[in-house]
Order: C-alpha cells, then structure tokens, then sequence
C-alpha cells in the first residue's frame, strides 16, 4: 500500500482566514532578522573581511588550544581568534586583517606558520585574501542577490503578471532576510559557499510560490464567481500535498550533506534548511495572501457581490 | 496516445547511452580503462583543488612599477642619443610618471624632435621651446600590457613546471591578473618563493669615481644597495650606471655549480650578449663592473681581462638552495614586472580527501533517502521516479565528465541538492494524474493531462533556480562555480528527466495494464 493514498488529493484548511496571525509571524521574522543583522552582525569570513585562516592538524591530540591562543596572540596580528573544528586535533585560525595592503596579509601568514613551526601535523587549509579581493567579493555578492532577487521578480512578472511578481519578490525577501537573520543568530561564519546558500534559497524557495501561483491563476478561471478568497484557499490546498511532498524530499537530500558532509559544508546546507522551511511557509503565508491586495479579477462578475479586499500583512 | 513520439523515444536513448559512456570512466580503475580501445573516453571527472589537495593564487601584476622602470630605460636611453648628437640636456628625469627634460642651448629644438619621432615612435611628445616632456601612447601601453600579461604566463610556467608535467593551470584574469593553480602544492611557501622575485639580471658599470655618501648621484645612474652592510645595519650603497651592458635575456643557459667549494651560477651568453660583454670589457679593463638582480648588486667583481668565451659565473655568497634557484630563474627567464598576491588558498591533501569522503557519504545517504521516500509514498510510480533520479546523476557526471568542468565539493552539494529537487518535478506530475484519476478521467487521459497541465509549472519553477544559478556563477569565484554548475546541470537535466523519461516508463506501464484497472496512486 502506497502512504500517497493516506494523503487527501485536496485538503480543505483555511489559509485565508489566518492572515493576522500570519502577518504578525512574517513582521517577527523580518524585524527580528533585521535587528539581530544590525545590532549582532554577521559573523564575516576570511573571503568578505580579508586577512587569513588557517585549518590546521596539531601534533598532540587534544590541540592545546589555550597555549595556541597565548602564542598567535603575542605575535602583534591583532585579534587572533581559534577555535575546534570537528575533530579535537582541527583548530580553525581566524587572523584579522592586517593594515598596510596586500603583502601585509602574506607575511601576516608566514609569521603564523613561523610561530606553529612543529606544533603542526598538517596545514589542512590556508585562505589569505586581500583587502582588494575582499572589498570585490562584498560588492559581487550584494550585486548578485539584489540581481538574482531581481531576476526572479521579472520572470514572474513576464510569466504572470506585476502583481504576482511584487508578492513573489516580497515573499522572496522575506525568506532571504529570513536566512540572513539566521546566519545573525547562529554566528555561522558567513562566506562565500553561504552566499551561495543565500542565493540558492532565493532561486528555490520561490518554487513553491510559482506552483501556488499556477494554480491560483487556473482557479481564478475555473471559479468566475467564487471569493477570492476562496479561490486562494482552492490554490493552496491543491498544491499542499505535493509542495509538502517535494519540500521533504529536497530536506531529505541536505540534512544528508548537513550530517554527513563535513565541516565546510555544515554552515550552507544549515542555511539552506532554514530557508526552504521559511521559503514553503511564506509561499503560504506571505506571497498568496498579499495578492489580495491587489485586484485579481479585471471586472467584478455579474451577480456576485464586490470583494471587500483587505490587507493582509 | 500511450506512446511517446519516436523521436522523442530515439532522442531519450541517445542521450541515455551517451551519458552512460561518458560516466562509466569514473567508476573503473585505470587499468581497466587502459584496456579499452582508444575511442571509448578515458577522461575521469576532474576534481577541483578544494578536492584533490593544492594551492590556488591570484595574482596582480604591478603595471605601475613597470611604467616606471621603462620610464626610467627611456631616460637613459635618452641621455645616450642626445650626447651622441652632442647636444647638451639639464634636469634629465622621471617626473611625474613622464621623463622631462630641457635643452642647453636655444635653437636645436626641432632637431630633438626629429630624433625622438625617428627613433621613438611609441611617444607621445610635448614640447615648450627647449622644454620637453615624453610619455608612451596608450595604444602601446595597451599593447605592452597584453604583452606582459602573456610574457609572465610563460615566464611562470616555465619557473613552476620545467619539465612540464605538474597539471598547472595559469591564466589570465580581467584587466592586470594571472590566476594560478597548482595541484599537490600545500606549501605555498615554496611557490611564493617562485614567483615573488622578478629575477631581471643586469650586467652594468660602476660609477667608482662617484662616492655614493658625499656625491650628487648623476644622471643616468642610480644608487643601489649591495650585499655587504655597514657597521650602521645599512647596506653599502654603490653607484652603477643606468646603462646595460647585457641583460639577463642574453643567457642562454645557467646551472648551478661550485667554485673553490662556494655554490655559485654559471652560465652562457648567446652570440649577441657575448660579443657585446667582449667589446664592453675589452674597451674597460681595470674598471669595475656590477651583477645586478632586481635593483641588487650582487657583485662587482673589477675587470682584469677581455672576457670573450661567452661563459661567466655569479658568485655572490649563495647557499646550494640560493644557487639552484637562481639558475633556475636565469632559465626560465625574468618576469616581465613584479606580480602580488592578493589571494591565496591552498588545500592539503588531508582536507582534500576527507572532503571527498563526506561529499560521497552525503550524496549517497541524501539520494538512498530521497529514493526510499519516493518508493514508500508512490510505490511503483515512486519506484519509476527513482529510476529517473538515479539516470539524472548518471547524466550530471557524463555531462561534467564529458565537459571536463571542475567538480569541488560545494559542486557535490549541488549534485545532492538536485537529487532532492529533482524529485519535484514528478510530484508534481503525479500530484496532477491523482487529481485527474478523481475528476474521473481514464487512465490514458489522467497521466496525458497530468503531464501537459504540470510541464509549464515544471518549467517555471525551475527557471526561477536557474535565474540564482546563472548569477552565482558569474559573481562567484573558486569552488562555488562548481556549485553554480551542478545546480544549473542538474536542475536542466531533471527537467529532461521528469518530462521524457518518468513519463516514457509510466505510459509504457499504463499500455501493459488492462482496461480499468486502476492507478497505483489514484
């Protein structure tokens, strides 16, 4: 017996009628994500801030990350920070960085290696970026999440109308800021591989909201006379089994990366967790019930009473 | 209606057995694949440095300082044409990235002019009376960058790989950068050590009847630092001649070798360079004469003969290493001008294969997952799906195989990622054949609407991650291309996956049933 027959073909919830509760989770969520990237920040990498990390295997086993600390700290390169990473032997160096340009940055590492010479087993990983590099990478990454943002509204837009691609783009920042404040709480360092799980939430949470609003778009010619409301709830309820469905699967696939893929990969596929469960909420929650806000029919039909259209969040 | 077009069925073989091809190398040992005729591909998918272990640097090359020192060549050579010419200059230098000078006597400005149209033509020339001021056109300097960018290139590879067998790639990047990656390097030490030394040798004269503590230093000459130092810490200072006799770009070849026991570099002039030495010492004998790396006497060694055998040797109190790496760079060649390093990741090997490992675990738990899921919520029609899943990753590692695109392990977590998102696209197909099979439709018509009503929505939603995709690609750098390319291809090929292939298997299923039965997931 397949479980698919336990799951009803059209559940019948009503989404419509929770928009309060709705618009107060989404206000939570935005000024929450909003104040905690403001006041606590995000935790930059080595790619947006410059300077140097180092991963490194120590010989003795636990790492004496107290001694470590006392020694990277006494050499004058600022505020070194250490810590764990996975494994009791694997200390993750962060050194900020360094005034005076490029070279500085170089001979900030050459000094590093010099002070662990035969404490280390291993030099798993060194990143060294440069004030240039870094600066670059900060403008490429706020230049491509405001484009793909973009991107993805216009496409809506071309695909359905402007209306419809307004909701889709502010259901989108919502997931995104959502994510962000995310990466705020958590203290995850933020660098490039969890840009990319930024922007891979931004291209895939609005999925949902695409399928929604397919199927909003066929109601809405199906049912000439229903509510819009009701035409909504319609919508939703018919794509909740497959979005739900969907959603496990692609959750399925990245808490196997989240468990098993190592360190590097933990922060991005954290990050893309959170934000397909935000993403598939305010496909629900965000995005259809702000089509209310606009007017969905060209003319009101004949025979049913006007919709008294209400603000929804 | 319960058959796909023929040329949708021949183009889903094809694409099926050429996938299968190109991916099958991947998973056989070198041996095995040695024992295939020369037509089958051989190619492995290839890894990325964040996998297989290697250093990765971005470098700038320093334009600026370049400009300076050919202003700096423009000047001297200036100095000679002018005193050939007898014409007496004043205040011959490098002011304001441009060389300025005056003329003694009134009147021979046209003259000048003439010289410098005849022998410079890349200059462009401004003058006021007997004032002159030279700079180089655009148009060259656009030209000599693309020069030097093209010079360093080789200059570096053959510094990083002399004999060529290392899987170096170097390459330029936007207007001043040279991108290189070298595999099985987690040192960068060593590989600094290669390539922060421009290694320009010069052979000039020294200025001895000039104290380099007392004296102005005159024009066409330079104070440089040499290896001895002074009580003071400082380095003695010498004045040499802006003039070069023979410049490194003369050798031919250099080794490193001993002499009375100290490491020294020998090495051998070609035909040019050893005449011009032999003229040059011949007509200066009992003068001393300095060996000139990077703006550095190394030594001054006095002339007491002609020295015309087209050999000669450095010795500069080098240790063994000094020596061989020396030689080395005298081989290679010098860089055109200093490069900087204004990024640096290096992986070790460790790292490297550790990240193979989780990246293979990951995938494989994330996809037996997804699958066992597939299989207990569809049954068959999941089972079917889980097909297509498992062809889809076949065909994102033939494409990446057959392209020969970097997978790094972020590009592993896209490949993971699609598996879940692949998915998609058949629920959302079967979704809409369970809604259709409720209308009260008949089979044939229930999985033909399903998959017409569900292709535009397939394709909209997948568009959207695509739109990310594309973007991340052209903003991000390094490993996270890889990512942008696994998500794009598998995205692109779960498409093709879900449209054709899902579709194929459930309608040849659908025709082997007998009327009225009904759908495993109705």
């Amino acid at each position: 017996m397949n479980l698919i027959h336990f799951v009803p073909v059209e559940p019948k919830l009503d989404f419509m009628g929770q928009t309060k509760i709705f618009a107060v989770i989404a206000a939570v969520i935005v000024l929450g994500s909003i104040g905690l990237f403001l006041v606590k920040g995000l935790n930059y990498g080595v790619d947006f801030r410059g300077g140097t990390l180092l991963e490194i295997k120590t010989v003795q086993a636990p790492a004496d990350l107290e001694g470590l600390r006392g020694t990277l700290n006494g050499l004058g390169l600022g505020d070194v920070t250490l810590q764990e990473f996975g494994e009791n032997d694997v200390v993750l160096i962060n050194v900020p960085r360094q005034d005076g340009g490029e070279e500085a940055q170089q001979e900030a590492l050459s000094t590093v290696r010099q002070a662990l010479e035969g404490q280390v087993e291993e030099y798993r990983r060194t990143e060294t970026v440069g004030p240039k590099v870094g600066s670059e990478l900060r403008m490429a990454a706020a230049v491509a999440t405001v484009l793909s943002m973009l991107g993805i509204m216009l496409y809506v837009w071309v695909r359905f109308d402007l209306v419809y691609g307004g909701a889709a783009l502010a259901a989108l920042a919502h997931d995104v800021i959502a994510v962000i404040g995310f990466y705020a709480l958590t203290g995850i360092e933020f660098n490039l591989a969890t840009l990319a799980a930024v922007l891979t939430v931004a291209g895939y949470s609005i999925n949902d909201t695409v399928v929604v609003f397919d199927r909003v778009r066929e109601e809405l010619r199906r049912f000439k006379k229903l509510p819009i409301p009701d035409v909504l709830n319609k919508a939703i309820n018919a794509t909740l089994s497959r979005t739900i469905l969907t959603t496990s699967t692609t959750l399925l696939a990245l808490f196997g990366l989240f468990f098993f893929g190592g360190e590097v990969i933990r922060g991005f596929s954290a990050g893309i967790i959170i934000g397909i469960v935000v993403g598939t909420y305010s496909s629900w929650a965000v995005a259809v019930p702000l089509l209310t806000l606009a007017r969905l029919r060209p003319v009101a039909p004949t025979g049913a009473k006007p919709e008294k259209v209400k603000p929804a969040v | 209606m319960l058959e796909l077009p023929r040329w949708q069925r021949i183009t889903i073989l094809i694409a099926v057995v050429v996938a299968i091809f190109y991916a099958l190398p991947n998973v056989l040992s070198r041996s095995t694949l040695d024992a295939f005729p020369d037509w089958v591909p051989h190619d492995k998918i290839n890894l990325g440095l964040d996998l297989r272990g290697g250093a990765y640097l971005l470098t700038e090359v320093d334009f600026d300082a370049l400009e300076a020192e050919q202003l700096r060549d423009l000047s001297a050579s200036i100095l000679v044409l002018l005193r050939q010419e007898r014409i007496g200059v004043r205040g011959l230098g490098v002011r304001d990235g441009q060389v300025q000078f005056a003329l003694r006597e009134a009147g021979r400005g046209d003259q000048v002019e003439d010289l410098l149209f005849r022998d410079y033509p890349d200059l462009e020339v401004s003058r006021d009376g007997e004032r002159f001021v030279l700079g180089f056109t655009e148009l060259y300097l656009d030209q000599q960058r693309n020069n030097v960018i093209e010079q360093t290139i080789q200059v570096l590879s053959r510094r990083l790989d002399e004999t060529g067998t290392k899987a170096l790639t170097i390459q330029r990047q936007g207007f001043d950068r040279i991108l290189l990656q070298v595999p099985g390097v987690d040192n960068p030490e060593e590989l600094k050590a290669l390539i922060d030394q421009t290694a320009k040798l010069t052979f000039r004269f020294v200025l001895e009847n000039v104290d380099p503590e007392r004296d102005r230093v005159p024009a066409g000459a330079s104070l440089l630092p040499t290896d001895q130092v002074l009580p003071s810490g400082e380095p003695l200072m010498a004045v040499i001649s802006d003039r070069v006799i023979v410049s490194g770009e003369n050798l031919t070849d250099a080794q490193p070798s001993f002499d009375g026991g100290l490491p020294v570099v020998v090495f051998r002039f070609d035909a040019f360079g050893g005449q011009r030495f032999c003229d040059a010492t011949r007509a200066n004998v009992g003068r001393q004469f300095a060996i000139i790396l990077d703006e550095q006497v190394i030594s001054a060694p006095v002339i007491r003969d002609a020295i015309c055998g087209g050999n000669g040797q450095i010795s500069g109190g080098f240790t063994v290493d000094e020596a061989a790496q020396l030689a080395l760079f005298l081989r290679a060649g010098a860089l055109p001008a200093p490069l900087t390093i204004i990024e640096e990741r290096t992986v070790g090997p460790g790292l490297g294969a550790d990240s193979i490992a989780a990246g293979e675990i990951a995938s494989v738990v994330g996809v037996a997952l997804v699958v066992a899921f597939m299989a207990a919520i569809y049954g068959r029609f999941g089972l079917l799906a889980d097909v297509a899943l498992i062809l889809n990753l076949i065909i994102i590692l033939g494409v990446l195989t057959a392209l020969q695109a970097t997978l790094t392990l972020p590009g592993i977590a896209g490949i993971a990622l699609t598996m879940g998102m692949a998915v998609d696209a058949n629920v959302l197909i079967f979704e809409r054949i369970r809604e259709e099979v409720r209308n009260g439709r008949s089979l044939g018509l229930a999985i033909d609407a399903g998959f017409k009503r569900a292709i535009t929505t397939i394709i909209d939603s997948n568009v959207t991650t695509l739109i990310a995709a594309v973007l991340l690609y052209q903003f991000g750098t390094g490993p996270i291309r890889g990512f942008a390319v696994t998500l794009s291809l598998g995205l692109a090929s779960s498409m093709f996956c879900a449209i054709l292939v899902t579709r194929w298997m459930v309608l040849s299923w659908a025709r082997r049933q007998k009327r009225g039965t009904r759908l495993p997931i109705g």
